[in-house]
């Protein structure tokens, strides 16, 4: 048996001897290693975005008060994107997200408002709930064996509907539940968690800037912009979370594998199961967590939240390099799709073109970018 | 000197799918050190009878002795850390996934105090490319796609991943059927290396000219059954391709085979 243990890990390193790096590394040139990237559609539409915008908006809305102001909805946008791209690289879909946020929306709200609960409480609880409907997600692809694109369409109608009769139960007949802010304000805990969940960021700093006339101020000394919207540091946290992730950890090479070939990686040891499961789980509190965050900063929740944000959220993922059968993508890609959905938005106030078509935008930019990962994938994976 | 027990041992595996018996008594030794090869015709049983050998299906009855002692496998998980891996035909390989990244997948080494492990990229991927400049392919970079690699290049990473990973009983799923005819003799001489390593070779095929390339010894399965098995040099290409096919009587290929059946 020794010479089976010849091939083993222990004496490997000591065969190759000197320099390990193989002098033909050279040949996968930088172009092919950029263009084996994922992110490049969403890097170049990004690009293209932008110089669209330098040349045809209000120059306004490349200050930093302008950035925030797209940034703001992309963050919230993009927070969904990551845990849709996930999935997606697990190769499944939740088409649930935007109701989750309306449901989880409620639920939180209801915590809150109806309840009387602390912030912390009300927050755990809604995230616990949709860790719940994650699983229960999961466990019915899982085990019908039924396509997620099906089942996620059933609880799309399940969730909103809920959401509609969950309000008017909890206000009597309304379809909106306010309050929350006076609510979630209450004592110097509910106080310490609200400003984790709301509001801006880093307002001390900006003030103090301000004050050294370092940033644009109004004449009574108030900063323009008083801080960072905390919604974007959220999203920024997540998406470096998420890429660390699915590039560097064990987890999401199994993520990888479970959406590329799922009896291949079962076969290599890989629990598909347990994967997918928890991929659904974090997808829905992602949505759980931009419930949180909106229902906070605007004070009230309604059965409207989150309408059709499964969708931009998915063509996120896509134009962030997703493929739609799974197996690849990146979730920094999908951050980068959020980015250029909230700059579209957005910007177009900054531009004399009307608003509305954004909607065309949207069509036309998941069109492209399907269209574009196909040939970019056939030329990377060398598939014919 | 008393023979070693054999690395595996399959006796009178029995495996039933509701009414359908996919295997009805199927015995076979693999011992260290050989390629056993398994013959017959599609729907033989051999897919079934593998399957069962790694731990996917659990025998109806029968029994299975690894190192002489009795096993039960719960998953293809247990099969593996009893050593025995297998390269499915369909590879087992992900072709949108790097070669390092399909190398270790499932077996990732870990660096790091949780909750921040990692990964250990450098690593593989050095260890990748050696143990592929070892075989003899030529990965520019770890970093690409198992998408790029030809067919033939694809079973050798699958069964250097095997083998790198401590695998005793190595159980080959028609690693030629799709290949041609340079990408087989690449495979077939592979084969060759791994056994003359120590490991005991399970090869499936239906190409009785690539069994007795590199074959030790050959055991026939048709309809569930055992037609018999028989060592290198007792038994001739034309018989093994006769009795795959069934087409002689079976007191007949008894004494061909040595009154093995």
């Amino acid at each position: 048996m020794s010479q089976q243990d010849a091939a083993g890990p222990s004496q490997v390193p000591s065969e190759v001897p000197g320099h390990v790096r193989d002098e033909r590394l050279k040949e996968a040139s930088f172009i092919l290693r950029m263009m084996r990237r994922p992110e490049l559609g969403a890097v170049m539409g990004l690009v293209i975005v932008t110089v669209f915008f330098i040349m045809v908006a209000n120059a306004t809305m490349f200050e930093f008060s302008g950035i925030m102001n797209f940034l703001a909805p992309a963050a919230q946008l993009g927070i969904l994107a990551i845990g849709a791209s996930l999935l997606m690289v697990g190769g499944e879909f939740d088409l649930s997200v935007g109701s989750m946020v309306a449901f989880t929306g409620l639920i939180f709200a209801a915590c809150v408002v109806t309840m009387g609960l602390p912030l912390p409480f009300a927050i755990a609880i809604t995230l616990a709930f949709a860790a719940a409907m994650g699983l229960l997600n999961g466990q019915i692809v899982i085990h019908t064996g039924l396509p997620s694109f099906i089942v996620t369409l059933a609880f799309l109608f399940i969730l909103r509907g809920l959401s509609l009769v969950g309000l008017k139960w909890a206000t009597g007949g309304s379809t909106q539940l306010r309050g929350v802010r006076e609510a979630a304000t209450e004592s110097p805990l509910d106080a310490f968690f609200y400003e984790i969940f709301a509001g801006d960021a880093f307002e001390g700093l900006f003030a103090w800037l301000a004050a050294n006339d370092l940033i644009a101020k109004f004449p009574n000394g108030q900063p323009k912009v008083t801080g960072i919207p905390i919604e974007i540091i959220w999203f920024a946290l997540i998406a470096i979370l998420a890429a660390w992730v699915l590039t560097r950890t064990r987890y999401g090479n199994w993520i990888f594998a479970s959406g590329g070939d799922q009896e291949a990686a079962r076969n290599s040891g890989v629990p598909v199961r347990r994967v997918k499961t928890s991929l659904f789980m974090i997808t829905a509190c992602c949505a759980a967590l931009v419930a949180i965050l909106t229902v906070l900063d605007s004070g009230s929740t309604d059965a409207r939240r989150g309408f059709q944000k499964e969708f931009e959220a998915i063509i996120a993922a896509v134009i962030g390099g997703c493929l739609l059968t799974g197996g690849y993508g990146s979730a920094v890609g999908a951050a980068i799709g959020a980015v250029i959905f909230g700059m579209v938005l957005i910007g177009l106030t900054y531009t004399t073109i009307d608003q509305d078509w954004y909607l065309v935008f949207l069509g036309a930019m998941l069109l492209m970018a399907v269209f574009f990962n196909n040939i970019i994938r056939k030329r990377v994976t060398g598939e014919r | 000197m008393p023979a070693p027990a054999p690395l595996v041992e399959m006796r009178d595996i029995e495996k039933h799918f509701g009414s359908v018996i996919a295997l009805s008594g199927v015995s076979v030794t693999v011992n260290a050190g050989e390629v056993h090869c398994l013959l017959g015709d599609n729907g033989a049983g051999k897919s079934t009878f593998i399957k069962t050998m790694a731990g996917v299906h659990k025998p109806t009855s029968g029994q299975m002795l690894i190192d002489g002692k009795p096993v039960h496998f719960s998953g293809p998980r247990a099969a593996l850390d009893a050593g025995i891996a297998t390269v499915y035909q369909d590879l087992a390989m992900i072709p949108l996934m790097s070669v390092t990244r399909n190398f270790f997948m499932g077996r990732e080494p870990v660096k790091g105090i949780w909750p921040f492990r990692y990964v250990d990229f450098d690593f593989c991927d050095r260890i990748t490319r050696e143990e592929m400049k070892r075989i003899g392919i030529d990965v520019r970079d770890p970093g690409q796609a198992v998408g790029t690699l030809s067919g033939g290049e694809r079973q050798c990473v699958a069964i250097s991943r095997a083998v790198y990973f401590g695998a005793k009983v190595l159980i080959l799923d028609e690693p030629t059927s799709a290949l041609g005819v340079r990408q087989t003799s690449m495979v077939l001489k592979y084969i060759d290396m791994v056994r003359k390593k120590g490991l005991g070779v399970v090869f499936i095929t239906h190409n009785v000219r690539h069994a007795i390339a590199v074959g030790n010894r050959f055991t026939v399965l048709n309809r569930g059954k055992t037609l018999g098995t028989a060592a290198r040099g007792e038994i001739s290409a034309e018989e093994l391709q006769t009795m795959m096919a069934g087409g002689k009587e079976l007191a007949e290929l008894s004494s061909e085979l040595g009154g093995t059946v």
